[in-house]
């Protein structure tokens, strides 16, 4: 089963850390992505830019709205993600928890809907 | 369907339905991977046991017919909706393709599934009030309507609670599986707070009429004694302990007008001897286990009490101690407030009120009543009687239970 692994975090205090600390924490990503894809978890999985960059867009009776920065603005923010393939929830939750972002932030873990079950018969 | 059931056979039924339908529920979840599925499997079950154990005899071994049995009804289940859903047709076969020699021991070594019901009803993935009523319905075997009368909600709100927890563990796929070793630690801390949980609900129900549910506070040791046997580890003997310590009290703690008295006040030849024997037997066997904790130090504060032929032969020194181990273990303003009101017996009420004084400065349990009701007694006996009815009005302000409040004002018109 796929779960996908959001990783939040909050931007403002992340802009603080000294370098050392920084390089640290894209060494320990590092070797968290060899890990997973090597013990057959990874699926996927991105690191994204500040909400500062993000934009929203909505069609509303065929008219495009584009609005400035996130859906919801929240206290921490998606920083990026992790697909990955787990045998159940317990599993999913043990790779998401060794995330380097969950000692500093938190994971949501997100099953996948499988379309092919779920409208299966219909 | 069993009008014509031989008595004999048909009280069989029944017994084995008390004794033991819920340890056939859990093995049928295990092997049908479905909750909803497998209660219907032991509702069929148990009507085609009332059909034919008056008839051909009870089986030798009736719990693992009565499994064998749901299995079979479960499977058919499926081929019928199968018709209807194709999606179903493979679920059926892999279904009685699985083995056809029934388990009635885990894959784990576990000897019983019911351990592995308990630790998915409490899975941390699910709410706390999802867990308690889960836990209560399937383990506990309570109906929705028990549940939420004695959570004092309405019967809607748990049915909906179960339903969504049922969703969850089906579509977030939480495994019936028992935790690893590496998870035990903290997923045993979820199963033992929702028993405890459960059991002071029963023992002081947090707000309502009366002061104690006596069944909420059975179905919490009746979970505790099991998990016990099943998982002897140190904090799960010691919250068994614990609780039994306290069920010990029960007579003693409230008048036979419906009052609350106190622990230095109670009729002490009206505790549970049997119970104290039991709990204490246990707190000795858990401390001498490594890796007690909390629920194991409590249960040793609760046995020296239990120690005690009169309040005057408390050992004060030795639960000041151990609520300064308790503190280490499991820092909290409550472990403090307690330790606080050791101390004004161990040294007198000045040493009490002045650390009390210092927690409610930081501004920690300003809104519990307890601080406030302890506070104004150590006042009292210091003999400041204004400060002692501020600090009861405070307390009656917060209080949510009707025995509680009786109390309060009790205290508040001696002073008057």
């Amino acid at each position: 089963m796929k779960y996908l692994c959001l990783i939040y975090e909050n931007e403002q205090s992340r802009a603080h850390i000294p370098k050392a600390e920084m390089d640290a924490m894209m060494g320990e990503y590092y070797a968290y992505t060899e890990g997973v894809k090597k013990s057959g978890h990874y699926l996927g999985g991105e690191a994204l830019q500040p909400v500062a960059t993000a934009s929203t867009v909505r069609v509303r009776n065929g008219k495009l709205s584009t609005t400035d920065g996130p859906f919801a603005e929240t206290k921490e923010q998606l920083g990026g993600f992790y697909l990955i393939e787990a045998k159940d929830l317990n599993e999913a939750i043990q790779v998401g928890s060794r995330i380097p972002g969950a000692k500093y932030g938190s994971i949501e873990v997100r099953p996948v809907l499988d379309l092919s079950q779920a409208y299966a018969g219909h | 369907m069993s009008e014509h059931a031989a008595p004999d056979a048909r009280s069989t039924v029944d017994a084995v339905y008390r004794s033991d339908s819920r340890r056939v529920l859990a093995t049928l979840i295990r092997l049908l991977g479905d909750f909803d599925l497998a209660e219907e499997a032991l509702h069929d079950a148990f009507v085609a046991a009332l059909e034919q154990w008056p008839q051909g005899g009870v089986p030798a071994n009736p719990r693992a017919w009565l499994v064998s049995t749901g299995r079979f009804k479960a499977i058919d289940e499926i081929r019928r909706r199968a018709r209807f859903d194709a999606s179903l047709a493979h679920v059926a076969e892999q279904l009685s393709a699985t083995t056809a020699e029934i388990e009635l021991t885990d894959p784990d070594g576990v000897s019983d599934d019911r351990l592995r019901l308990i630790f998915t009803c409490c899975h941390p993935a699910l709410t706390r009030d999802a867990q308690i009523a889960l836990t209560l319905r399937e383990v506990c075997a309570l109906t929705t309507e028990q549940i939420a009368s004695a959570f004092l909600t309405g019967a809607p709100t748990v049915a909906q609670r179960i339903v969504r927890a049922k969703a969850k563990i089906r579509d977030a796929r939480i495994p019936y599986q028992l935790p690893t070793r590496a998870e035990l630690i903290d997923r045993t801390d979820s199963v033992l707070s929702v028993i405890y949980l459960v059991f002071n609900e029963g023992y002081s129900a947090s707000s309502g009429a009366t002061l104690t549910r006596h069944d909420l506070s059975g179905e919490a040791i009746r979970l505790g004694r099991l998990l016990q046997e099943l998982l002897p580890e140190a904090e799960v003997t010691g919250l068994l302990a614990l609780m039994l310590l306290h069920e010990s009290r029960r007579a003693a703690r409230t008048s036979p007008e419906g009052e609350l008295v106190l622990l230095g006040d109670q009729d002490r030849s009206r505790w549970d001897r049997a119970l104290i024997a039991e709990g204490l037997t246990l707190v000795a066997r858990a401390l001498a286990m490594r890796r007690f904790g909390p629920y194991a130090l409590q249960a040793a504060i609760a046995a020296v009490h239990a120690g005690a032929a009169t309040p005057d032969a408390t050992d004060w020194a030795q639960i000041v101690g151990l609520y300064d181990v308790l503190l280490r273990a499991d820092p909290s303003p409550v472990v403090e407030l307690n330790r606080a009101a050791a101390v004004a017996m161990r040294d007198g009420p000045a040493a009490g009120l002045q650390l009390i004084d210092a927690i409610l400065a930081r501004g920690d349990l300003a809104d519990y009543h307890h601080a406030h009701s302890a506070r104004a007694d150590l006042c009292r006996r210091l003999g400041q009687g204004s400060e002692a009815r501020r600090s009861y009005e405070r307390a009656l302000g917060l209080v949510q239970q009707e025995p509680e409040r009786r109390f309060l004002k009790a205290r508040l018109r001696e002073l008057n």
